[in-house]
C-alpha cells in the first residue's frame, strides 16, 4: 500500500465521481418530463446494436493478429458461441460453451 | 487488488462506490502511483465514456419509473445495459421490477464477487486463464440478439467503426474514437437507417 487510507478513499471517490458523471450526463441533458429531439430517440434505437459491436471489438483489442496463434482461440471460441446460439438459443449455454472451449484452447492446445 | 497489498475491504468498497467494471482495473494502477485525484477523475470519465451511449439508449425505457430511476442510473453497467436494452420483460412482469432486479442483481454480484476475490484469491488453485472470455461471449450473444431485432446495419456499423478505430488509434485509445465515428456514421446515415 503506497497511499494512506484517507488518500485511497479520496482516489476511490474521484474515480466514482468520474464514472457517475458519464452515467448521469444523458439523463441530465434530456430530462424525462420533456420529449427528447427526434435524433436522440433515433440514436436510442440504433445505439444498442452498434454498441454491442463496439464491445465485441473492445474485448478483442488485446489480441495479437500478426503473431501466432493469430487470434485463433478467440475466433474459434466466438464461432462456437455463434453456432451454439443459433442452434439452441440458450444464452447461458452459448456463453459457457464458448468460454470452456476458449479456456481449453489457451491452456492446453495453444499453450 | 490483493496483489497490490489492498485487503478485501478495499476491493468491496471500490466496487460499491466506484462500480464500473474495467475502470476498477485501471484504478488499481492509480492506487499504487502518486496521489492525483484529478487525474483519476478525468481518467474515469474517459474510460467510462461508453456509459453516455448506454444512457442515450435507455432514455426512453427508463422513463416514468419513479423512485427506482436514480438507482437504475447509478448502477447502469455494461452488463445491465446489455441485458435491459436487448431483453424485454416477459408477460405479467412490470417493466420497473424487471429493470430494478436486473440492476440490483448485477450490482450485488459484482460487489460480492470482488470481495470474495479479495478474500479467496490466494486460495484459488485451478487455472482460470481464459475465464474472462465469458464477457466477450456475453457481448457476442447480445450482438446476435440485437441482430434478430432487425438492427443489422447498426450492428455492422458498430463492428466496423470499432475495428477501424482499433487499427488507427491502437488498443488504449480506441473507445472514444470509435464512439465519435459510430455517432458520425449513424447520424449521417439516419435517413437510410430510419425504418
Amino acid at each position: 500500500m503506497y497511499l494512506t487510507p484517507l488518500q485511497t478513499l479520496i482516489m476511490i471517490l474521484a474515480v466514482a465521481a468520474g464514472t457517475q458523471l458519464t452515467r448521469w450526463l444523458p439523463f441530465w441533458m434530456f430530462p424525462e418530463n420533456r420529449e427528447p429531439p427526434a435524433w436522440v430517440l433515433y440514436l436510442g434505437r440504433v445505439l444498442p446494436a452498434a454498441t454491442m459491436g463496439l464491445l465485441v471489438v473492445y474485448c478483442l483489442k488485446g489480441v495479437s493478429w500478426t503473431n501466432p496463434p493469430h487470434g485463433a482461440p478467440e475466433l474459434l471460441a466466438i464461432l462456437t458461441v455463434v453456432v451454439l446460439h443459433r442452434w439452441k438459443g440458450n444464452v447461458l449455454l452459448s456463453i459457457a460453451g464458448g468460454t470452456a472451449l476458449y479456456m481449453l484452447l489457451v491452456q492446453v492446445i495453444f499453450a | 487488488m490483493a496483489a497490490n497489498g489492498y485487503g478485501p475491504f478495499w476491493s468491496a468498497l471500490m466496487s460499491a462506490i466506484g462500480f464500473g467494471g474495467s475502470m476498477q482495473y485501471v484504478a488499481i494502477t492509480l492506487l499504487v502511483t502518486a496521489f492525483d485525484p484529478l487525474q483519476a477523475f478525468l481518467l474515469a470519465v474517459m474510460v467510462n465514456a461508453r456509459h453516455i451511449f448506454y444512457g442515450l439508449s435507455m432514455l426512453d425505457k427508463y422513463k416514468g419509473l419513479g423512485k427506482v430511476r436514480p438507482f437504475l442510473i447509478y448502477v447502469l453497467s455494461d452488463e445491465t445495459f446489455s441485458l435491459v436494452s436487448t431483453l424485454d420483460p416477459s408477460e405479467g412482469v412490470e417493466r420497473k421490477d424487471f429493470y430494478f432486479w436486473i440492476s440490483l442483481l448485477d450490482y450485488s454480484y459484482w460487489i460480492i464477487a470482488t470481495a470474495l476475490g479479495g478474500l479467496l484469491g490466494r486460495f484459488l488453485t485451478f487455472d482460470t486463464t481464459g475465464l474472462d472470455f465469458a464477457l466477450t461471449a456475453l457481448f457476442v450473444v447480445l450482438f446476435l440478439e440485437q441482430w434478430k431485432k432487425e438492427n443489422r446495419p447498426a450492428g455492422v456499423i458498430g463492428l466496423a467503426c470499432a475495428a477501424v478505430s482499433l487499427a488507427v488509434f491502437g488498443p488504449d485509445n480506441m473507445v472514444i474514437a470509435a464512439m465519435v465515428l459510430i455517432l458520425a456514421v449513424l447520424l449521417g446515415g439516419r435517413k437510410k437507417l430510419c425504418t
